[in-house]
């Protein structure tokens, strides 16, 4: 990858988990462990991967986006306001009443959300619905989500799984979000959904590994991923949940709570000296 | 009586998807390894290459329902109402019901007349279930020919749908061609202003034959067919409360939550009167052939005549 096309990709992630920790703090609740940790895959996808037309957002041609893991909404809106879906005013009333962003995604209220998700293991499946769909009609869009290494214990995203190998779904990317953490403990402790990578091969999905925080090898997986024919794919990509604040980092107690005046204004701080690096300034 | 022709409504599910084949090119059907029974194994031959078998995976079809849904298909997804209502309430309430996807659940095998399978394959909750669910229209049809208009009115509506059907082979009472499905209206069958059964599903051919026994012991009393279930015709409820001033209702579900509670609800609040709900009190169902399951239940004329009399007594 080329180092301004990383740089770009390396301002606009920093500047979704600003939006995260923005959107959270104002909440007073909240994921943003989970949100940081999708940061940046959510970054490519918008920025280099998804036809998307953010000014004509039920465009019908466009590629799906489903949040199956709908906690880390947060990370989602973030990006859809840094791409202009909505005014990125709305993060601050993020789960106030009234407010258009919803505490997990809400397809009818927030423009850019394909599907409501928040019930875990439920968006899976609604994307393997629209991946058939595309068959079915010949219709070339594809179909992109994101699930929880705690999600996958779900029972339903293995009936999905099944079901998307079994119709030879190659237009449907699943990504885990392997940071190993879920709201009671290690993901090895509370109830070991391991090895993921197996798993998903046994049920017939080409699997691929990726590093979460490294642009580089995001856009190897991704290519990768594109070059797979008669069978889902799944990216398994290693993260650290509440990546880039440092206190949040690889911290359990961070999956669902807000930060308060003082810890977001290190968070804040935190964040601005990377874009301030970043943007060379 | 030995003319009358019966037909399970599941069949008339079926045969309505194939017809509605003809003016739908969009149209999908999905199953859950239960074709054979549910039906959609008649549109399944029909049309092989817009149905998808999703396996024994309820709560799966209804995502991939819903992402058909989103994505321009007209979908219908169809299981036993115990896994479609019951096993798959919650993708109904999150993936179809709250993001309000156009989605028509066909649930066949309501009820206890399922029969010989017995209690677990007997759900007498499902429209207690679904009709919780914001949005959610509930549709119970009583005979062939309402069901397939049912059906067909379903396929209209821009939204999630409920509908249920039996597997029990039911007398068809109503005329193909003289009759109408209005969504949401309930069908006076028969007037009368002593006493109003309102009835839904198999039950109101029951209500009916119940109404002519009353007639010969000198009870006039008024019949109504709730198929919709949500949206309820509440004018045709308070009308009749206000009418015959005793309501008794009648269905093959639970007491709880189902056209009774519904019923008592618009009643309560509007008009009260005497009510006494005919239904599944609150126990689970058993094996049995099922016409003799619906008598030991109560589910009959003449449990209907009887309950018919107590309630004219509290008027």
């Amino acid at each position: 990858m080329d180092a301004t096309k990383r740089k770009n990709l390396e301002i606009t992630s920093c500047k979704v988990r600003m939006s995260v920790i923005e959107g959270t703090f104002n909440a007073k609740s909240g994921h943003p462990g989970g949100s940081l940790s999708i940061a940046d895959v959510l970054t490519y996808l918008y920025c280099e991967k998804m036809n998307v037309d953010p000014q004509n957002p039920d465009m019908k041609e466009r590629d799906r986006f489903v949040l199956s893991k709908g906690h880390c909404a947060p990370a989602l809106y973030g990006i859809l306001a840094e791409k202009g879906y909505f005014d990125k005013e709305e993060i601050k009333s993020l789960r106030h009443i009234g407010a258009m962003l919803q505490g997990h995604p809400d397809r009818k209220g927030t423009p850019g959300v394909d599907m409501s998700t928040g019930s875990l293991g439920q968006g899976i499946s609604v994307a393997c619905g629209m991946a058939l769909s595309a068959k079915l009609s010949n219709e070339s869009y594809k179909v992109y989500a994101i699930l929880g290494d705690g999600e996958i214990e779900e029972g339903q995203v293995w009936e999905a799984a099944m079901f998307a190998a079994h119709n030879k779904l190659d237009n449907l990317l699943a990504i885990v979000d392997f940071n190993g953490l879920q709201i009671d403990g290690k993901i090895t402790e509370v109830c070991s959904p391991l090895p993921i990578p197996e798993k998903f091969e046994a049920f017939g999905w080409h699997v691929i590994e990726m590093k979460a925080h490294d642009f580089d090898d995001i856009e190897r997986a991704f290519n990768e991923a594109e070059k797979i024919v008669g069978k889902p794919v799944v990216i398994v990509m290693t993260s650290t949940k509440g990546k880039g604040v440092s206190y949040m980092e690889n911290q359990l107690n961070w999956h669902g709570a807000a930060p308060n005046k003082e810890q977001y204004d290190i968070a804040m701080a935190e964040l601005n000296a990377k874009l301030a690096e970043l943007e060379g300034k | 009586m030995a003319d009358v022709i019966k037909k399970a409504t599941r069949e008339s599910y079926g045969e309505a998807l194939v017809e509605l084949a003809e003016k739908y090119d969009n149209l999908v059907v999905l199953d859950a390894d239960l074709a054979a029974a549910t039906k959609t194994g008649i549109f399944k031959k029909a049309h092989p290459e817009s149905f998808i078998d999703c396996g024994i995976a309820e709560a799966n079809m209804m995502g991939v329902a819903a992402g058909l849904a989103l994505t321009g298909k007209k979908v219908f997804a169809s299981s036993f109402a115990m896994f479609a209502a019951g096993r798959a309430y919650e993708q109904v309430r999150n993936s179809i019901g709250y993001p309000h996807v156009n989605v028509k659940i066909g649930a066949t095998h309501a009820g206890i007349s399922v029969g010989e399978d017995g209690a677990t394959h007997q759900c007498n909750e499902d429209i207690a279930l679904m009709r919780t669910i914001p949005g959610m229209t509930v549709i119970c049809p009583a005979d062939d020919v309402e069901a397939k208009a049912a059906v067909k009115a379903a396929a209209e509506i821009d939204g999630p749908v409920y509908m249920r059907f039996g597997r029990l082979a039911v007398p068809v009472f109503n005329d193909p061609a003289t009759y109408k499905f209005e969504l949401g209206k309930g069908v006076k069958i028969k007037d009368g202003n002593d006493v109003t059964i309102i009835a839904t599903g198999l039950m109101v051919n029951e209500a009916v034959i119940a109404a002519e026994e009353l007639e010969k012991q000198g009870i006039n009393a008024r019949v109504i067919n709730i198929h919709t279930i949500k949206p309820i015709d509440k004018d045709i409820i308070i009308e009749a409360a206000k009418e015959t001033g005793a309501i008794v209702t009648v269905e093959e579900h639970s007491v709880i939550g189902g056209l009774g509670s519904a019923v008592a609800d618009v009643v309560v609040e509007n008009y009260p009167v005497p009510m006494i709900k005919i239904g599944v009190n609150d126990v689970f169902g058993c094996s049995g052939p099922a016409l003799d399951l619906l008598k030991k239940f109560g589910l009959s004329s003449e449990n209907i005549v009887e309950k018919a009399k107590e309630i004219l007594a509290k008027k």
